[in-house]
């Protein structure tokens, strides 16, 4: 379908979210000698391996014991190091949350969260594996700055540029290979949206992976008629309030697309921010209250109602109740 | 850091210990137990062992770190930080009341000088002190870092995936102590969930254990902080076990665990401090 689409972004390669953290990581670890690493038993799913092997000094094996991973975490910055941890996003979050709380967010602990393998896409491991409640978890800590950046040049730029930010940052990837459309030069601003695509009937705020299923469905709905306005929500936390209210001043609705529950994740921060200031329809792309299960990640975005047909349905719903 | 004698360093316990009664005291609430059991140990590390600055600075690089994880005794804590120097022996009046530094249990938020981390979570300061140890060890800082833990805390899982990590790494430059007073909110450890032999365990997870018989006599504590220094850069973590009194000082507060929460009355505070000469000033 993508091929026969006129779509605004295109792409060339397909890779994986975390090896743009993976890489980012390295050139982090480059450029300043005090970014140090530690990983939970998941060197190669995490792809911190190229670190690990250059700095060898600045590289903690913790084995299968994610809690006091971010305990040491914490402790290392007290010297000064800028530590990142990496595990799966589930084992980042849910199964450390009180250890993040306590001694990272609220010590104020500038300690890199780096969670690979989140949401469905993670695929055949099964629900166990994937979580969709990680963003929710970690945007409601006090202090906890949040990230989902969509593809491999925006990861990695996003890496690069929380080595460089003081403060807790939870930093969201994944494993499928999937497409490079953003400019591998980029600067990654946290908590700046970025707008994509220009419109004017509706605007679709979309994160991560799904950010890709929105540049589609823009080409989607454009066929038809539809003029949609396509806004890269890559900051969680801190929210671009701003950039919201501006477009959906403009458009008067709204859909947010992303790989995560409805409940906690970036729908509900775009709904609370209209909530407050300009009331206005919005829909949901997102899992509803329920745990994925195995397949491929393509199966899975089906099944589960996360790709571009999915946007255009609810843009399309959300449009009729303008 | 000018040297104390023993009578000196107990002088300076009667007045911890006059302190943490009279700040849980005004409050009505706070843990008195525990804290009086470590007097003695917070005493020595902070007025004779730790090479520490006064000019607090959150990294603390070349300097000597404590980490306290069991943080509901955090009166004898601000007591020494304060006593030490670090903040007006006047701020203990603050002690757990609205727009305080001095939180019901340690914060790093509220920006009180000499704590670097919060604690109130059990479980939690051991890994916090494993990762300041290894920091200074890529920075060849041979500074030494300590951490005080509960013995019902060690019946948290994370103390186990750290005590297993540490040996791993040959964390060396870290002294652990546990404050084995044998008493937990609801009642003996050995009821609630026997300990069993932590030196048993800790020596097979790959520690080197040492015992201080005697955690409420100063010379015994000072000796034992002493023997653990001299064992550091060995390729082992340290463990030393401190066996107090829970309520110690006080003779109505004594080795039992329903002092381990409880705030005195106006009588039990007199006759309390009646028992512990005022050495430095009460604030």
């Amino acid at each position: 379908m993508e091929n026969t689409l006129d779509l605004k972004f295109n792409y060339t390669e397909k890779k994986d979210t975390r090896s743009g953290f993976g890489d980012g990581f390295l050139e982090a670890g480059r450029k300043n000698p005090n970014v140090v690493g530690l990983c939970a038993d998941l060197i190669g799913s995490l792809k911190m391996g190229a670190f690990q092997k250059e700095f060898p000094e600045r590289f903690f094996q913790t084995g299968i014991a994610e809690a006091n991973m971010m305990g040491i975490a914490a402790g290392m910055t007290i010297n000064g190091k800028i530590p990142f941890t990496g595990t799966f996003a589930n084992f980042s979050t849910g199964r450390v949350y009180d250890q993040i709380r306590q001694s990272i967010a609220y010590s104020g602990k500038n300690v890199k969260i780096c969670a690979s393998h989140a949401g469905l896409t993670l695929g055949e491991d099964g629900a166990t594996h994937q979580i969709l409640e990680d963003m929710g978890m970690m945007k409601m800590l006090p202090h906890m700055t949040v990230i989902n950046p969509c593809d491999y040049n925006q990861t990695k730029a996003a890496t690069i540029a929380i080595a460089e930010y003081e403060g807790p940052v939870y930093l969201r990837f994944g494993r499928p290979s999937w497409p490079i459309f953003t400019d591998p030069a980029q600067k990654f601003e946290i908590g700046k949206a970025w707008k994509m695509i220009e419109g004017t009937d509706v605007t679709i705020f979309a994160t991560g992976h799904l950010v890709w299923e929105a540049v589609v469905a823009e080409a989607m709905l454009r066929a038809e008629g539809i003029s949609a306005e396509v806004i890269n929500i890559h900051t969680i936390k801190p929210l671009d309030e701003e950039a919201i209210l501006d477009s959906v001043a403009k458009t008067g609705c709204a859909v947010c697309a992303e790989e995560h529950q409805y409940n906690g994740g970036l729908g509900d921060s775009v709904a609370q921010t209209l909530a407050r200031n300009n009331p206005a329809p919005m829909e949901y792309v997102g899992v509803n209250d329920s745990f994925g299960e195995s397949g491929t990640p393509t199966q899975l975005l089906d099944k589960y109602g996360l790709d571009a047909a999915n946007i255009v349905a609810a843009a399309k719903k959300v449009l009729a109740r303008k | 850091m000018e040297k104390k004698s023993i009578e000196q360093l107990e002088q300076i316990a009667s007045q911890v210990r006059r302190d943490c009664l009279r700040m849980v005291h005004a409050v009505q609430s706070g843990h008195p137990g525990a804290s009086l059991g470590c007097t003695e140990f917070f005493t020595a590390l902070y007025f004779d062992q730790l090479n520490h600055n006064s000019d607090f600075k959150m990294e603390g690089k070349g300097e000597d770190l404590f980490f306290l994880s069991n943080g509901h005794i955090s009166p004898v804590w601000y007591s020494v930080l304060s006593r030490s120097g670090y903040f007006s022996p006047e701020e203990m009046k603050t002690f757990r009341k609205l727009d305080s530094r001095l939180q019901g249990h340690p914060a790093t938020e509220e920006g009180l000088p000499g704590i670097r981390i919060a604690s109130g979570s059990l479980g939690q300061g051991l890994s916090v002190a494993i990762g300041a140890a290894q920091a200074k060890k890529i920075d060849g800082d041979d500074s030494t870092v300590y951490v005080l833990m509960g013995d019902g805390e060690q019946e948290e899982g994370q103390i186990w995936e750290a005590a297993m990590y540490a040996a791993h790494w040959k964390v060396d430059n870290l002294i652990a102590t546990i404050d084995l007073n044998r008493q937990q909110i609801d009642g003996p450890t050995e009821k609630i969930m026997d300990l069993i032999d932590l030196r048993a365990k800790y020596e097979s997870f790959g520690w080197t254990v040492i015992d201080t018989l005697k955690g409420n006599d100063m010379k015994s504590v000072v000796e034992g902080l002493e023997k653990a220094k001299s064992l550091t850069g060995n390729g082992k973590p340290i463990l030393n076990l401190l066996h107090t009194e829970m309520g110690y000082g006080v003779d109505f507060m004594v080795g039992t665990h329903k002092w381990h929460g409880v705030a005195p009355s106006d009588e039990q505070l007199a006759d309390a401090l009646g028992q512990l000469p005022e050495t430095l000033g009460d604030y």
